[in-house]
């Protein structure tokens, strides 16, 4: 493949947002209650139509033959590029808000800064994706807030949920070999520029919610790299279901 | 007067304005402003859609409905998606916001009153049902991407009201 390294640099960014929409999408039906229940699934659309136009242009970027579908669904664990945090389970609403602030805030940034690329297609999504992703970190963070200055029991979960995927963080600005040759090419986003800025933001969101900001030096990392955790085996068991059964099907 | 669709040849006009939005089925594509261009060229409607969010379901069907609109007629068309420049709430037609009002749906405000909504300031958006500004945002995400939940505080209804996208 002649741009391997723009491909590989595509497919972090889209791989973030599949397996983030597809956690939500795992909590449709089963909302907290009706309006965050399809709040939630719509963030997941919004993703999962970014990730469309990402794996599009992918495909045409590899030039094989393979679609859109095949790079969404026909990948095993090991090529997915995605960072940890997005494959963490939904373990209760807490957590479900937690970690969508902390990937909404470092996705915002990346869709501010990805609209001065040099690459048009990429700057098409960006400037598309801005939109909709300002709205998701107005959700998650308006319900961190709620969550942080609300009753005893809801502090202290959504406190515990910031305390668990905190190390998760860090992760979020690694630069991969492709990544930084992407980025030195004008077209992808040096990250580490934009790290102090995010600590900068989410630490003024978690003092408006009355919460503490973890002092927790420790990272878990290795998603982008295509090392998961035992997560993600079960994410790509439900999402690829339909097409491992029944090869080739389409709806 | 002004030429509304200049990017539309005349003669396409009145059939892109038959096809509908499956989900605000009162709007036509044009009122919605999905439509960028659409030209014959060779004997065929080139036309270039614009989706209104990425994720948007209605975009394939609205792909669809615009083929078989052309089909009836002995055309063919062919349809593209365009992302940049992206879609913005000002591209509906007064028209279409009017329409939009008159369905339910609280048009789109300018994005300040989004946001004053949002602070918990004055509440900018008007009840579809019995026009009062008394009104509160039940939810940032509504029946579909494109809109959100508003609940009136004067006559309880509850109602839609179309996000402003810039």
């Amino acid at each position: 493949m002649k741009d391997q390294d723009l491909y590989n640099y595509i497919l972090g960014v889209a791989d973030n947002s599949l397996i983030l929409g597809q956690r939500l999408g795992e909590l449709c039906g089963h909302g907290p209650n009706l309006e965050t229940d399809i709040a939630l699934t719509n963030i997941a659309l919004d993703l999962f139509g970014q990730t469309r136009s990402y794996y599009q242009y992918a495909a045409k970027i590899a030039g094989d033959g393979r679609t859109e579908d095949d790079i969404a669904m026909l990948r095993n664990e090991r090529d997915y590029k995605n960072v940890l945090l997005v494959e963490q389970p939904n373990t209760h609403f807490g957590h479900v808000i937690a970690r969508q602030f902390l990937f909404d805030v470092y996705h915002l940034q990346l869709m501010n800064a990805l609209q001065h690329s040099k690459d048009e297609m990429l700057v098409a999504i960006a400037r598309k994706g801005v939109k909709e992703v300002s709205y998701h970190k107005r959700f998650s963070g308006d319900w961190l807030k709620r969550l942080g200055d609300g009753t005893d029991e809801s502090k202290q979960n959504i406190q515990e949920a910031i305390d668990h995927f905190w190390p998760y963080t860090d992760e979020l600005f690694d630069m991969t070999d492709s990544d930084k040759k992407i980025a030195d090419q004008g077209i992808g986003v040096d990250m580490t520029t934009l790290k102090d800025d995010y600590y900068k933001q989410i630490s003024e969101v978690l003092e408006e919610a009355t919460l503490t900001i973890p002092d927790n030096p420790y990272s878990k990392r290795g998603g982008k790299q295509g090392i998961h955790t035992e997560h993600m085996g079960y994410i790509l068991t439900e999402l690829q279901y339909m097409q491992r059964t029944y090869p080739n099907m389409t709806w | 007067m002004i030429d509304l669709h200049p990017n539309i040849d005349a003669e396409l006009i009145p059939i892109l304005d038959e096809v509908a939005d499956p989900e605000i089925p009162v709007l036509t594509v044009l009122d919605l402003g999905v439509i960028r261009e659409a030209v014959i060229r060779n004997g065929k409607v080139m036309i270039k859609l614009t989706p209104t969010y990425s994720g948007c379901p209605a975009m394939d069907v609205i792909g669809d409905d615009i083929k078989a609109a052309f089909l009836k007629r002995g055309m063919k068309a062919e349809i593209t998606l365009v992302l940049a420049p992206a879609w913005s709430t000002d591209w509906i037609s007064e028209e279409g916001k009017r329409k939009m009002e008159a369905y339910g749906i609280a048009a789109p405000l300018e994005e300040t009153a989004d946001k004053e909504a949002l602070l918990g300031n004055k509440p900018l958006v008007k009840c579809t049902n019995c026009g009062s500004t008394h009104t509160r945002l039940v939810s940032q995400f509504g029946s579909t991407a494109c809109k959100a939940l508003f609940q009136c505080e004067d006559c309880m209804e509850p109602f839609d009201y179309f996000k402003c996208l810039k």
